[in-house]
């Protein structure tokens, strides 16, 4: 009998999900992902600018931790980055794409401003403290509260709304810029209450950023517990992972959606306070400066983990600090970061590819049987 | 062989790792001819119509059409031999008409004006009922079951295979379906259709082949044989499994079930006045073809599909009082002090969270217990390991993800937590599914031991020979209705699989003859 | 005055236009392009780059500028620009299958950065004092309009006096309103969109469609951002000053509930909300940031009306922001 030639429709590569590969090799993916992103830039550099990359990188590292005022600065940032990624962390751990961190920090910041400016001579230094830090956080509870609802009841796009949310809040702090703008008309808010420091955060020691490190330090640590340890951190993960597991275990799943994205709210409120009370003392629409954003790919970068997320959110900082220093020390301008942290995230989410899917290339299958 | 067969299998035979779907399967349809592939759940008829489809490849044996051999190894290829497969689940559009979707995915010009009249054409040939601009969103599971068929008529098919295509039809949409299946025979048409319902058999096919457990066991003439004969070819001899069933032990009533009505999204009746008693210290089983409610009817109970009307009253052993269980949640019934352990056909997407470890799955029945805000990893743990210990569960450690265990352990995990509870009543949905032999049993002797316990078990099943040796009563549901209940010790494969092939509505018009199986439910 | 608003309304909604445009073409295959912001000012500064580096060609050569060269070159180093953007993001979401929002949100970093790193340098390269290239003779070449516009009162000033690319965005605009929704390919990129499966069984290649669709949209996007510079802006590129156009022009795909028709009409209503402050008379600083808030005030509540009434066609594609891989049903 003979068989007429089987034609293989099959393509020469084939992907397949892969079951989850050990956390180490895991990491090693990310690590070589990493290196091979720096030398990528670092052939990027040689290409833009002809100068050697090992002193980019040298000069980066002086950028980031060249001086003690850079050290401090640099755990600044990334202290404020990390807080508006822990913020984000819980929603999208319950797979709610909360894109709206930078409106809510700025309304947060907006909420300080207006404690600091409005109730700066009223009340006495602990109680104003303490109404801003309230008001901050209320006011960022409530701009993640809306998408949520509408979220849970009319299950309305969260990407989009959250979105939508922080231009409005840009546009607002815009208006009260105006509105408070010393001198009137000015368009500039500048430093509120420099002379009575009135809702200011307390300066420790005599670091002045001290003290907004060690509130998120807190924070990170209390996120890490709540989300490893608690009820409500177990209940979100059920209801990330599967709706019909959280329904079958008798999980009310609005009620869930509304209380995490409070939670994101009101720890990015408190970023916005951090921010305005803690760092600038004053508030401008780039207040937030684009962290909202860079917060959701730390926090994805850690896979939702606190812990990584300290990492991940240095990682970030540092290369932003130390592309910033590159762009003085040669001459270059400050975007030229932006270029280098872009290819490195490229280069990381890339990876997670490797991590999640496993390539199996076609057998090469041997001709007929009967030959 | 005189004039060529339409198509022609010879001896094909699919693997899957270790389960073999089809195992020597020999079979062929002529043009103008309906043949029918009967067979239980899992017998590997949509397996076999798969590979004719392009959508599985066999391991060997060979394919005929007009008597040439062929391979089909793609969708394409398929249509190019003017094979069409309407499959179970449709794969349509939402919000596109039904000419978009009937034109969808090929090459000619397109002409949306031409190609209604062209679907016009079709449906008057054959008579569908068909709005060619209606939306896919607005249409009943019947219309888009045509917009299927066009689909494929539209493409020219002569081949046409239909799986399962009644179980989501009415009796009077069926009777129109295959008013259309004949003509489309007297057309020239060679028409394949997989379903397990005898009647429909019967009165449409004229040749039936009967797959069990996927061996090939015979063609026979429609006109030559009858239900019992069928029924005798698809469900075999039974097979003895030694599972020990003891009496029950003072049963008394624990859940009854009075009339209960569901509808669902698209509103279609689901559940049709189903009422039944399960009793403490008893095995209750639930017989039927899969997709005839079985799976609302338990969640009905668990509280998480949503009733119209009836009522679930449970008599509490311990207050002696009843609650009506209807329409509460899972955390209300709780709180009553009913402890109802629920073991879902889907174990992953529901019982159990793939990702999570054992530990954590553990928990998801108890972790409200206690007072503080956090959880309480302690007793899970030790839960887990007792599971493990006493289940023999095979995984490198409790902290390793449900998702990467086998079945069989996944669903030692998942039944072993329910039966932790310490439930009154246990409901398992296809509890041994995809499970190896000693798994299985495992699974059965927990039952057991539940039902010693004084446990009120619902086993919902389908392989009648396990129903008939592990349960004390078989309750039979077909499309939604209870068709019948028997005493496992008494009943046979036939009297059940006649149950389960058969609707209350047939019943109806159906008339006498099918009366005496409805006595049995007195 | 009237007028004058309505044509200072349809300058600011080109760009929002062809961003739009572009990014309901991608939404449509099911893919949430957050990077658009990034897409469009790339494109933008591409064109610059073009321009640039033919002006200065022309000016060290000594000759005069030839106008179809010096539309065409800062044209299609726009368009270049804006599809290596594209590719980055399919290759990543669709080949890779990497999360779509992160995926689009690095992009927007990286094009905002790569825009204002080209255009420091060459800030730079040309010594300026003010912080801005100013490509004036190009622009010229872009803004010209209809000779005869002038001459018919406000008829040419509200549809002729445009520079050719107001015209493009219209014409691409109405041009994929009919792809959509009267071609085969645009009822397969549909399909693709709403469900990959059955569009993957219907043997249509869905790779293909999310990688065209992604990189087209890409392309018409940074379309709108060289409309901004050569057009509204008269040739002037300062840092930053593309503004949140971008993300209004996500927002447009919304409020057109992603049927590019409307999305021409609403371009022009965003456009004159973002300017229509300058038009009230008497109104101060402060109450302008309000105004500037409207366009995003309606997506949303555009967004919440077609979320309540579940009216299926008004919703955005089925699949959208989520990659597809076949075996995993």
């Amino acid at each position: 009998m003979s068989k007429p030639e089987k034609k293989m429709h099959e393509p020469l590569i084939h992907l397949v999900k892969r079951d989850a590969i050990p956390w180490y090799q895991a990491w090693a993916v990310r690590i070589i992902a990493v290196l091979a992103a720096l030398i990528f830039s670092g052939i990027i550099t040689i290409i833009l600018t002809g100068l050697n990359p090992l002193e980019v990188y040298q000069k980066m590292f002086e950028g980031a931790f060249g001086t003690d005022r850079r050290i401090w600065n640099l755990f600044q940032n990334v202290a404020i980055l990390l807080c508006i990624s822990l913020a984000v962390t819980p929603a999208f751990k319950m797979r709610f794409w909360n894109i709206g961190a930078e409106g809510q920090v700025l309304i947060g910041g907006l909420a300080s401003t207006a404690c600091m400016i409005l109730l700066g001579n009223k009340l006495s230094q602990p109680v104003l403290l303490l109404v801003i830090v309230v008001t901050s956080i209320a006011a960022g509870a409530v701009w993640a509260l809306l998408p949520a609802i509408f979220k849970a009841y009319w299950n309305t796009n969260e990407t989009l709304f959250t979105l939508m949310m922080n231009y409005i809040a840009i546009q607002l702090v815009s208006y009260f810029v105006f509105v408070w703008s010393v001198p009137k008309g000015s368009g500039k808010i500048g430093i509120i209450n420099g002379d009575t420091q009135a809702g200011w955060l307390p300066v420790l020691g005599d670091q002045k950023y001290l003290l907004n490190i060690l509130i998120v330090l807190v924070i990170t640590i209390a996120m890490y517990v709540y989300l490893r340890f608690s009820k409500q951190g177990y209940e979100i993960s059920v209801v990330g992972e599967s709706e019909n597991t959280a329904r079958y275990i008798g999980i009310n799943v609005k009620k869930v959606v509304i209380r995490t994205m409070l939670i994101s709210g009101a720890i990015c409120g408190l970023a916005g306070m951090l921010l305005v009370s803690g760092t600038d003392h004053s508030i401008t629409r780039d207040t937030a400066g684009g962290r909202g954003f860079t917060a959701i790919m730390v926090s994805w970068l850690a896979k939702f983990n606190p812990l990584y997320m300290v990492l991940t959110a240095f990682l970030i900082v540092f290369l932003e600090k130390g592309a910033s220093e590159i762009s003085t020390a040669f001459r270059l301008n400050d975007s030229f970061s932006e270029i280098i942290t872009g290819i490195i995230i490229f280069f990381i989410i890339g990876s997670e590819f490797f991590i999640n899917y496993a390539i199996r290339f076609r057998k090469i299958r041997k001709g007929g049987k009967a030959q | 062989m005189a004039a060529n067969a339409a198509i022609e299998l010879k001896n094909i035979t699919k693997t899957f790792g270790h389960v073999c779907a089809n195992h020597n399967v020999s079979l062929k349809v002529n043009r103008g001819e309906i043949l029918s592939i009967l067979g239980e759940n899992g017998s590997g008829k949509t397996t076999l119509m798969n590979m004719i489809a392009g959508i599985y490849f066999p391991d060997s044996g060979s394919i005929f059409i007009d008597g040439k051999e062929v391979v089909i190894a793609s969708p394409k290829d398929a249509f190019q031999y003017k094979i069409g497969m309407i499959h179970q689940h449709f794969k349509l559009v939402d919000v596109f008409t039904a000419t978009e979707n009937i034109v969808l995915g090929l090459e000619e010009k397109y002409d949306v004006k031409n190609a209604s009249a062209k679907v016009k054409e079709i449906s008057e040939k054959y008579g569908f009922e068909i709005d060619p601009d209606k939306k896919i969103y607005e249409m009943s599971v019947s219309e888009k079951q045509t917009v299927e068929i066009i689909k494929v008529l539209y493409r020219g098919a002569d081949i046409l295979i239909l799986d399962e295509p009644t179980a989501v039809l009415t009796p009077q949409e069926t009777q129109k379906l295959f008013a259309v299946l004949r003509r489309m025979r007297d057309d020239g048409k060679a028409i394949i259709i997989i379903t397990h319902k005898l009647h429909e058999v019967l009165s449409l096919s004229d040749q039936v082949a009967v797959l069990r457990k996927g061996e090939y066991i015979g063609t026979v003439k429609t006109a030559e044989t009858n239900e019992t004969l069928l029924t005798e070819m698809m469900v075999g001899k039974k097979i003895s499994l030694n599972i020990t069933r003891d009496e029950p032990k003072h049963p008394e009533d624990r859940l009854v079930v009075e009339d209960i009505t569901c509808m669902n999204r698209d509103g279609a009746t689901i559940l049709d006045h189903v009422s039944f008693t399960a009793r403490s210290g008893e095995i209750l089983g639930i017989a039927g073809i899969a997709g005839s409610g079985q799976r609302e009817l338990l969640e009905a109970i668990a509280g998480l599909q949503h009733i119209d009307s009836g009522s679930i009253l449970y008599h509490n052993p311990k207050t002696k009082q009843t609650d009506n269980l209807r329409d509460k949640t899972p955390l209300q019934i709780r709180a009553l002090g009913v402890r109802l352990s629920f073991v879902p056909e889907d174990r992953l997407g529901m019982g159990l969270v793939g990702n999570m470890d054992i530990v954590d799955n553990m928990m998801l029945r108890s972790y409200r217990r206690g007072k503080t805000m956090f959880l309480q990893r302690k007793p899970p743990k030790d839960l887990a390991e007792t599971i493990i210990r006493q289940l023999e569960v095979v995984t490198p450690s409790v902290s390793t993800p449900v998702r990467r265990l086998s079945g069989g352990n996944v669903q030692k995990v998942l039944v072993g937590r329910e039966i932790a509870a310490v439930p009154t009543v246990l409901m398992a949905a296809y509890p041994v599914r995809g499970l190896d032999i000693n798994s299985s049993y495992t699974i059965y002797n927990l039952l057991n031991e539940q039902k010693k316990n004084g446990v009120a078990v619902i086993f919902v099943g389908e392989d009648l020979d396990v129903l008939i040796e592990l349960c004390d009563r078989i309750m039979v549901i077909g499309s939604g209705c209870v068709t019948g209940v028997v005493d496992g010790r008494t009943a046979t494969k036939e009297e059940i699989g006649l149950l389960m092939t058969k609707s209350v509505h047939e019943d109806m018009e159906g008339g006498a003859d099918h009366v005496k199986t409805g006595e049995k439910n007195a | 005055m009237i007028t004058a608003f309505i044509q200072r309304a349809v300058m600011q909604g080109i760009p929002l236009l062809y961003g739009s445009t572009g990014e309901i073409i991608t939404e449509k295959s099911g893919h949430l392009n957050l990077g658009i912001p990034g897409i469009m000012y790339v494109g933008g500064i591409s064109g610059v780059i073009g321009a640039f580096a033919y002006e200065n060609a022309c000016t060290s050569a000594g000759h005069g500028m030839n106008g179809a060269l010096a539309i065409l070159i800062p044209f299609l180093s726009c368009l270049l620009g804006s599809l290596l953007m594209g590719l980055i993001y399919c290759f990543l979401t669709v080949t890779l299958r990497a999360n779509q929002n992160v995926t689009g949100l690095a992009l927007t970093t990286f094009g905002v950065g790569f825009g204002n790193f080209f255009g420091g340098s060459l800030i730079k390269l040309t010594g300026s004092e003010l912080p801005s290239i100013t490509l004036t003779k190009t622009s010229d070449f872009f803004r010209t309009s209809l000779p005869f516009a002038k001459n018919l009162g406000w008829f040419g000033q509200v549809f002729l006096s445009y520079g050719f690319l107001a015209y493009l965005a219209v014409a691409i605009s109405i041009a994929a309103a009919i792809f959509l929704s009267r071609t085969r390919k645009g009822l397969h990129l549909r399909a693709v969109g709403e469900n990959p499966a059955t569009a993957d069984a219907a043997g249509i290649n869905v790779e293909r469609y999310k990688y065209l669709s992604t990189c087209i949209g890409s392309m018409i996007a940074g379309l709108g951002g060289l409309y901004y510079v050569m057009d509204y802006a008269n040739g002037i590129w300062s840092n930053d000053a593309f503004g949140d156009r971008g993300w209004l022009a996500i927002a447009l795909v919304i409020f057109a509930v992603w049927k590019p028709g409307i999305a021409i009409l609403g371009s022009f209503l965003f456009g004159g909300l973002y300017i229509v402050h300058n038009y009230i008379p008497n109104l101060d600083f402060s109450k302008q940031e309000l105004f500037k808030m409207a366009p995003y005030l309606v997506t949303i509540l555009v967004l919440v009306i077609i979320s309540m009434r579940k009216k299926r066609e008004n919703q955005p594609p089925q699949h959208l922001g989520l990659n597809y891989f076949r075996e995993e049903r």
